[in-house]
């Protein structure tokens, strides 16, 4: 007395579907290609460029403001023109996405991982210890976070370690927010009472049953939040008080060409900017993308 | 006479609001917001047989659900306690209280929700008995696949996730689930309401079928009459939180007693009863936020008299294997 | 007397990513004043999409593709969407499983009445509120008044369903579709409104298909009842003859499928096997892969016999015909 087998078409794996389903938009497309583009370019920077913007030995101060298209003193062309120190801007914002992909991606990984294990355990502890954390998230989240992010840097100092820990402190609270309001939605559910009934344990409920069924949405805002993060950094640099001068951020190099703006050497601050933008623009357009796809209730 | 497997004494669960900081402070300003209490099983006492299967009927909000995941083990009682072949489990030490845990299992409503979307059918079955040593690794794959057949279930798409499988499959892959921590007592809640008619036929088929096959006790909980019927050997009525009637199959749908049983086998739907004209039971399901005093159906009894309203009855039995809590057995 | 609805080849398909779903794939039936039509299947058998077809709610990727649907006499397949409004609420009425389908949850009971009434008539407000007192009564809701001035949320489920039916009968329509409107309700709120829809039907001549997987419902309220199976009606006759010498092997085997008291604690008969697939259904008699009687002549499409009068079955080897045999 079987059931017949169900005419499936594959033993199709979730992620196979999601991504099927994924490449349907040709925004998603173009905006993962740009973005990958990015992330290689960013990888390749030091094979790919005439010039290492960090080795003040290859940076000649006479080169200093070239529109775009001069000649180098060493021979190269600029194609992006160079900033005031003298650095061929397609080096160095090549290397400045190195630095501020590095930031956003290391900062948003480990506010994921913090944020979710907090608001994980929340969500399954319940009660005061709920209400104590949850009411700090909401405090943290009522600041602006570049106020709060201003404060820490110049509490903590410049460097790329201490503009981490401020993004991992400005971002923690939206995964806890997050991961707690899908983790309690999946705690009410008959397959977590069902684990409880099968006797397992409390870390292997929250970890094999509950957790995995709050990925979606996590993904979702940890790339969202990426691109916060990114966009952070760079206004922080810009600031001032983020990353430092001899290692320039697309942030620094935005405020340095920044000065020369109105006397018509536009490019010092507008390609470093443009790259900021797209990075920063494909980032949210797969998010948006991995929303739709990832939403339950928008998908047929 | 045989000692019961399971029993629940005075099992009571209330469910209560209580108040948020907003909630308070609205009270100390005069708003009348008070904390709301459920009583969602109100006094339970039942004593399951080995091997006997009980049908637990009654209709949305008579604490049936609330009832079925006490005895499972998911919500522990506010008051009173369950009794598993004569020992109570929240007195029990740890390892005596795990094993007793997993003697008992449950069977879910919702074919859909019950499993777990991010896993396949071997890890969803496989994943307890593995956790408890019952199997060891290496005979894991063998095990499954045995429960499988089990249930009905072709053990080649063990490897497959539960999205890919019907309404019908997935409730045999719960219960293949439970049966891999070998359960001796199984609660279905409502365990065939979701499935098309012609599935439900063969789960309940397949209830059958395991309960010879493995000597297991069923606590069978549904709103259908007829379900509960064709497998039950004795049914527990319950509304609003506390048990109104109880009694072996035969009796109870030939000479019903308490007025609200005979309300519902009348208004039942069955096959052989067309187009029929008559008067339903008036009025609506109180609410047990706020139930009416006394007994709880006599805003709807035909038969409701002064006492009815002031005394809550107690359910005695009134004739050998029978129980009802009416007035109306006293005259 | 002519026919309320007549529905004749009517073809509702869905043009999916996965391929076309033939939900409805040739449907015929009629429904007389007054009378209750049972709309019998399981889930993906096409019941609701015949249900929307008539109402003229089919979204894309559906379409119907061909048939006709006329109320009394008028042809709705095809009609403007300006004429499916003023008919829809109108002329035919429908209730939902989840009644929330129906009502607002922001408006009060009163608002939402009055505004289905004046939508297709010109009536003083005044009369059209005291119609809806009316009609709210004659769903068997006390105190009227009071109800009438709550909002949705304020009533229990059964009450909503029955504010639901009331405006579903407000405009005395000529048909009323219900699409599961008690599966969700209590045993005893099922059978009171059962009840009333039944006496309804009857006082006001108001012809209503009931859209239901429980047999035991519809045997309670339906004159007729029409069994679907994968897009098609598989077996259609009075209530008494399809339940009591049912033809089709699939009616025969949903009818064993259901437990009843003169057979406890035996095995029930079950129908082996799983409702086809709709993106992929076989050639010919869909139910054949889960049919004893299959045989060769399967293979192709059985056409609509009569073997009795007024019963219609879609099957070769029909029961109750052996002798003929």
């Amino acid at each position: 007395m079987t059931d017949g087998t169900l005419p499936i078409p594959k033993a199709q794996s979730p992620f196979r579907r999601f991504a099927s389903e994924f490449f349907e938009s040709w925004i998603a497309r173009v905006a993962l290609f740009t973005l990958l583009a990015i992330i290689v370019l960013a990888l390749a920077a030091p094979w790919i460029t005439p010039q290492d913007p960090y080795d003040l030995a290859q940076v000649d101060v006479l080169d200093g403001r070239l529109s775009p298209g001069s000649e180098a003193f060493a021979g190269y062309t600029m194609w992006l023109g160079s900033d005031g120190a003298g650095r061929d801007l397609y080096s160095a914002i090549l290397y400045g996405l190195r630095i501020s992909l590095a930031v956003g991606v290391a900062s948003g990984v480990i506010a994921l991982i913090i944020g979710s294990l907090i608001g994980l355990f929340a969500a399954y502890a319940g009660g005061r210890i709920e209400t104590i954390i949850m009411r700090l998230v909401d405090l943290q989240l009522s600041f602006p976070a570049a106020l709060t992010a201003l404060i820490l840097v110049a509490i903590l100092g410049k460097g790329i370690d201490k503009i981490i820990i401020a993004l991992v402190l400005v971002q923690w609270a939206y995964y806890a927010r997050t991961v707690r309001g899908s983790a309690l939605v999946e705690r009410r559910k008959e397959y977590i009472e069902a684990a409880t009934c099968l006797g397992l344990s409390h870390g292997r409920i929250v970890m094999r049953h509950i957790m995995p069924n709050c990925l979606a949405p996590l993904i979702v805002v940890g790339t969202v939040q990426t691109a916060h993060a990114i966009a952070l950094e760079a206004t922080l640099s810009f600031l001032g008080v983020g990353l430092p001068q001899t290692e320039p951020s697309l942030g620094v190099l935005i405020a340095n060409g920044y000065e020369y703006m109105l006397s018509g050497r536009y490019w010092i601050s507008v390609f470093p900017g443009l790259a900021l933008l797209l990075t920063i623009v494909s980032i949210n357009l797969v998010g948006d993308r991995l929303r739709d796809v990832l939403n339950p209730r928008l998908s047929k | 006479m045989t000692a019961p497997i399971l029993e629940t004494r005075n099992a009571t669960k209330r469910f209560s609001k209580s108040l948020d900081f907003a909630a308070r402070l609205a009270r100390r300003m005069g708003a009348n917001v008070s904390e709301e209490t459920v009583h969602a099983v109100d006094g339970v006492d039942l004593a399951i047989l080995p091997g006997e299967v009980v049908g637990l009927v009654g209709e949305s909000g008579c604490g049936k659900s609330t009832l079925g995941r006490m005895v499972a083990g998911i919500l522990p009682p506010t008051e009173g306690s369950i009794v598993f072949e004569g020992a109570d489990i929240a007195a029990m030490d740890a390892k005596a209280a795990r094993k007793a845990a997993l003697e008992i299992q449950m069977i879910f409503q919702d074919p859909f929700a019950s499993l777990n979307p991010r896993m396949r059918v071997d890890q969803i079955i496989g994943e307890a008995p593995l956790f408890h040593g019952i199997v060891s690794r290496t005979d894991l794959s063998d095990y499954v696949d045995d429960i499988m057949r089990r249930t009905g279930l072709d053990p080649s798409l063990k490897r497959r996730y539960p999205h890919q499988f019907s309404g019908g499959q997935r409730q045999r892959i719960g219960i293949a689930r439970a049966l891999a921590v070998k359960p001796r007592f199984l609660v279905c809640d409502e365990a065939i309401a979701a499935l098309d008619v012609s599935i439900q036929a063969q789960v309940i088929n397949l209830f059958v079928d395991l309960r010879e096959e493995l000597d297991l006790t069923y606590l069978f909980i549904s709103h259908d009459l007829s379900v509960v019927e064709h497998i039950s050997d004795r049914v527990v009525i319950m509304y609003l939180g506390r048990v109104v009637e109880s009694a072996p199959i035969a009796d109870i749908f030939d000479a019903p007693n308490h007025p609200y049983t005979v309300a519902l086998l009348n208004e039942a739907p069955r096959l052989d009863q067309r187009r029929r004209a008559f008067e339903p039971v008036k009025g609506e399901i109180p609410s047990p936020l706020d139930p009416p005093p006394g007994c709880h159906f006599h805003p709807r009894c035909p038969h409701a008299h002064a006492r009815c309203s002031s005394e809550r009855p107690a359910l005695r039995e009134i004739a050998p294997g029978r129980m009802s809590a009416c007035h109306l057995n006293d005259e | 007397m002519t026919a309320t609805l007549s529905v004749t080849g009517l073809h509702t398909h869905f043009f999916t990513r996965a391929g076309v779903v033939k939900a409805v794939d040739g449907v015929d039936f009629q429904i007389a004043p007054g009378e209750v039509m049972g709309l019998v299947g399981e889930s993906g058998s096409g019941k609701s999409i015949t249900g929307f077809s008539i109402m003229g709610l089919i979204d894309d990727p559906g379409r119907i593709v061909s048939g006709s649907i006329r109320l009394k006499g008028e042809e709705l397949v095809g009609a403007s969407d300006e004429a499916m409004r003023a008919i829809r609420g109108n002329r035919i009425a429908m209730i939902f499983q989840d009644p929330m389908m129906t009502l607002n949850p922001v408006l009060r009971i009163d608002t939402q009445m009055v505004e289905a009434i004046r939508a297709h008539e010109r009536v003083p407000k005044r009369d059209a509120l005291a119609r809806a007192r009316d009609a709210l009564g004659m769903v068997g809701i006390p105190a009227p008044e009071e109800r009438l001035r709550a909002y949705p949320h304020q009533l229990s489920g059964g009450m909503r369903q029955r504010v639901a039916i009331a405006i579903a009968f407000l405009n005395e329509p000529d048909l009323i579709i219900a699409d599961e409107p008690t599966t969700a309700l209590d045993v005893t709120i099922q059978s009171q409104i059962i009840h009333e829809a039944q006496s309804l039907c009857k006082r006001t001549g108001t012809a209503l298909v009931w859209i239901t997987h429980d047999l035991a419902v519809v045997a309670g309220i339906a004159d007729r009842i029409a069994v679907m199976y994968a897009g098609r009606i598989v077996e259609a006759g009075g209530i008494d003859a399809v339940i009591d010498t049912p033809l089709h092997p699939y009616t025969v085997g949903l009818l064993g499928s259901v437990p009843t008291s003169n057979r406890r604690g035996e095995r029930l008969t079950q129908i082996p096997g799983m409702p086809p697939n709709v993106l992929n259904l076989p050639e010919g008699c869909a139910f054949r892969e889960r049919c004893p009687r299959a045989a060769a002549a399967c293979h192709a499409q059985p056409p609509i016999a009569e073997p009795r009068a007024g019963q219609v079955v879609r099957c070769f080897h029909p029961h109750g015909q052996e002798a003929s045999r």
